[in-house]
């Protein structure tokens, strides 16, 4: 199974201590941010500094990412060609609402790589879908380019560009997420949801978290390293779940054993996708270190 | 100065001209177990104070004056006003104002209020310190070579040790009381700078040839409901207007941090806590008074809810989290020598549950069963640790002396599990080191150091290794941890010290001498 991306925390990019502490917080992945969290006279400090953390120190096994500056300020090329020969493992390009910006970014991805010896293709890119546009061009802005393995949700923005206010009930956002998680799919790649801001309310971020795993998001931000675990529980599949899914699989391998077409479970037939769930869910489990899965 | 080299290979003076012999650190169980020591008892002079109904005097002079302190004398004072402590200052200046010389203080510690004794050992008026704790303008003095006679740094449980066998032979001690009535009745748990448990005060006052109750709340005649040192243990009375700044004696409720580094480095200690199996039914726990240390408390809480488990009791440095934990049911008693934050004093005052603990019963090993000997679980802060193991709380990363030993040593040894947390590193500076600068806790009775970034074991616990290998717990040897964090903040450089000059002695809660303290080059 693919790596872990249940949570990814968000640390500045201009500020050294939460650098080099964010291994230590247990989240899956970390998104080292040039973009929002760093003022515009730090924006060259940042990159500098991200580019020397990328060079010398050890991440652990965190997914290493780096959100760089959209294509419409003065910062995005640069940030492209210094940040690429670090390799970290993707980066995060704002505002994706085409197939031509991942193209635009793709490019400039690729003569780095080029003139830096790395084999092309190898630093990925996670693409953020924050506008409408961004919304209906999904399915494009997933298949747009292979680097392409992740469209992430920008929750702020998108409510932002679509006129209304962003509410802990969600339902503005409703659309929008079902878009990007059933382009992301069909794209074959990963969907990440926006940052749950209130880092006073855990319950809150649990039962949001469990929502968004529900709709199919495989993937949830993390502004806090307080949210990292929260976020975790959101993802641990129902021990009730697990245990049901693993009788579905013994029933399901036994009826094959027996050449038996049909699969019973606690009396109820159980057919082909269940099966495939089943299996889905205790990979699930059994990567989130849940016990005897 | 002859030096030679202790069980831990640390060089320590065999004698020292105003301390006299001494003998080397040899196990932290050398005189405790399997071994005939013993030191005769150095009791008061008992000595009638004809009946009165008050013992108050006019002032601090005038109760000085009456004590018969002479030169060379040695004086005590509590630290349980902590930072807001004005008592110490007080006496110190009428005593200079007087023209005493050549005094030894032995102050069950010296806080950040007691700056004045620089200036005072500077002028002649002290000579000799012993205590548990240094600070701020009193650590560069001593760390500068200003002070002739090396100062002596004692546990918890080593100074009452010290002062029952009569090496820190007190003849006058002045005890700041909260509430006191005209005979010297006293006890911390109320008044206007109320400061809780008095039980580093409560040896001192058993066994001072001469004791000075120093009070700014005189209540009538009984102290009650509460009296914590009684008045046949008490010479004389002053009434003074303030015994210090209320806010700095009991701070605010001790919170629990939410800095994530250190509540990482708390769930990993909790984790480990929890894969040894002595959280169980009838366990015992001490915590330290804030960061990574308390907020170890806060995980311990809610698994001893959820599990439904009943302690037996906590001990401390008994902060309002411990007396939450005690109102939840969770232990049978809290034992208190020293209470930290202002939401305690009401518990010492109105819970009988509550105990106040004389610093001999908490820590001195030479008794007949102190209470950290029962202890099954103590989380400790440090300022530095070492691939052995060996803990230092009092040199700075300057060299110069700036912390407390406290009680660290006496419950590193009683604990079955002593575990010591930090951050992998603080302001650049790795907080594990080859070697460290001063062994305050060797390494052998620090069974595991727990970071953010990992949980190093003593290689003497190989059941507590398996235990945590069970658990999967993010296990990892101290000289992998060691170098991983070095890789980010490069290998500091060693203090240059001037080894001829000995400036301060770390003895170890038995008598012995553990390690000892340079003067800064």
């Amino acid at each position: 199974m693919a790596k872990l991306t249940r949570s990814m925390i968000y640390i500045p990019g201009n500020s050294p201590s939460m650098i080099q502490n964010c291994p230590a917080f247990g989240a899956d992945s970390v998104l080292l941010d040039l973009e929002d969290a760093v003022a515009l006279a730090e924006k060259d400090a940042a990159r500098d500094l991200v580019c020397n953390f990328l060079s010398f120190m050890d991440f652990g096994d965190m997914m290493v990412t780096v959100r760089i500056n959209a294509a419409d300020t003065p910062y995005f090329e640069t940030d492209l060609t210094a940040v690429v020969p670090c390799k970290p493992h993707a980066i995060r390009i704002p505002k994706c609402q085409s197939a031509e910006d991942v193209l635009r970014a793709d490019r400039i991805m690729t003569e780095a790589e080029k003139a830096n010896g790395i084999p092309e293709g190898t630093v990925k890119i996670h693409a953020m879908i924050e506008t409408a546009r961004g919304i209906e061009q999904a399915f494009q802005v997933a298949t747009a380019s292979p680097r392409v393995t992740a469209l992430t949700l920008g929750g702020q923005d998108l409510t932002a560009d679509l006129g209304v206010q962003k509410t802990k009930e969600g339902d503005e956002l409703f659309y929008g997420r079902t878009r990007v998680i059933t382009a992301a799919k069909a794209a074959g790649i990963g969907a990440f949801d926006t940052v749950w801001a209130d880092v006073n309310d855990n319950e809150g971020l649990l039962e949001e978290t469990k929502r968004m795993v529900g709709l199919g998001f495989t993937g949830k931000a993390a502004i806090h390293p307080g949210q990292v675990e929260t976020i975790h529980k959101g993802f641990a599949p129902d021990e009730k779940e697990v245990a049901k899914a693993r009788r579905i699989v013994a029933a399901a391998e036994e009826a094959e054993r027996e050449g038996k077409g049909v699969v019973a479970v606690d009396g109820r037939m159980v057919d082909a996708p269940v099966v495939k769930r089943a299996h889905h869910l205790i990979e699930l489990a059994k990567s989130c270190g849940m016990e005897g899965a | 100065m002859k030096m030679i080299k202790n069980s831990i290979g640390r060089l320590v003076p065999e004698e020292v001209p105003g301390l006299g012999k001494l003998a080397p650190y040899a196990g932290p169980f050398s005189r405790v177990i399997n071994s005939d020591y013993q030191a005769p008892r150095m009791a008061a002079p008992m000595k009638a104070v004809p009946p009165t109904r008050s013992k108050v005097v006019e002032d601090i002079k005038t109760a000085i004056k009456n004590s018969g302190l002479e030169n060379g004398m040695t004086i005590s004072f509590h630290h349980h006003l902590r930072n807001g402590d004005a008592v110490l200052p007080l006496v110190m200046s009428a005593l200079d104002e007087m023209g005493f010389k050549d005094l030894t203080i032995a102050p069950s510690s010296l806080t950040d209020a007691h700056n004045c004794v620089a200036d005072y050992v500077r002028k002649g008026v002290i000579s000799r310190i012993f205590t548990s704790g240094v600070r701020g303008e009193v650590g560069k003095m001593i760390s500068a070579g200003e002070l002739e006679i090396p100062a002596v740094i004692r546990s918890h449980g080593g100074r009452a040790r010290s002062i029952e066998e009569g090496s820190a032979a007190i003849d006058v001690a002045f005890l700041g009381a909260p509430a006191c009535d005209p005979l010297g009745n006293m006890t911390g748990a109320m008044g206007k700078s109320a400061c809780g448990s008095l039980g580093y005060a409560q040896v001192d006052a058993a066994y001072a040839r001469h004791v000075v109750a120093v009070t700014d709340n005189l209540v009538d005649y009984p102290l009650m409901p509460k009296i914590s040192i009684p008045q046949y243990l008490v010479n004389q009375v002053v009434v003074i207007d303030s015994l210090g700044d209320p806010k700095k004696i009991a701070s605010g409720a001790a919170r629990i941090t939410r800095n994530p580094v250190d509540l990482k480095v708390a769930e990993n200690a909790y984790k480990l806590v929890v894969a040894s199996e002595l959280l169980a039914p009838g366990c015992s726990f001490q915590v330290g008074a804030g960061g990574a240390s308390l907020a170890v408390a806060k995980y311990v809480r809610e698994y001893m809810k959820e599990k439904g488990i009943k302690g037996s009791f906590g001990l401390g440095g008994i902060t309002g989290y411990m007396v939450q934990m005690l109102e939840d049911g969770l232990f049978e008693a809290l034992f208190d020598v020293q209470s930290f934050d202002a939401d305690v004093q009401h518990s010492l005052l109105d819970n009988p549950r509550h105990m106040e603990i004389d610093q001999s019963w908490y820590a001195n090993p030479i008794n007949r069963g102190c209470q950290v000997h029962n202890l099954d679980v103590v989380i400790l802060a440090a300022l530095d640790m070492d691939v052995d193991f060996n803990v230092n709380v009092m040199t700075g990363n300057n060299g110069i002396l700036r912390g407390a030993s406290g009680g660290h040593s006496d419950t590193a040894a009683g604990a079955k599990l002593s575990i010591v947390v930090a951050p992998a590193f603080r302001g650049g500076v790795p907080s594990i080191k080859e070697q460290v600068q001063t062994v305050v806790t060797p390494g052998e009775t620090v069974d595991a150091i727990v970071t953010e970034r990992g949980i190093c074991i003593n290689p003497n616990r190989k059941d507590l290794l398996e235990l945590a290998a069970a658990a999967k717990l993010p296990v990892k040897d101290i000289h992998d941890l060691k170098a991983e964090v070095e890789k980010l903040t490069g290998t500091p450089e060693p203090v240059e010290f001037d080894t001829d000059r000995v400036v301060a002695l770390v003895e170890y809660r038995d008598g012995t001498i553990i390690d000892s303290v340079y003067k800064v080059k």
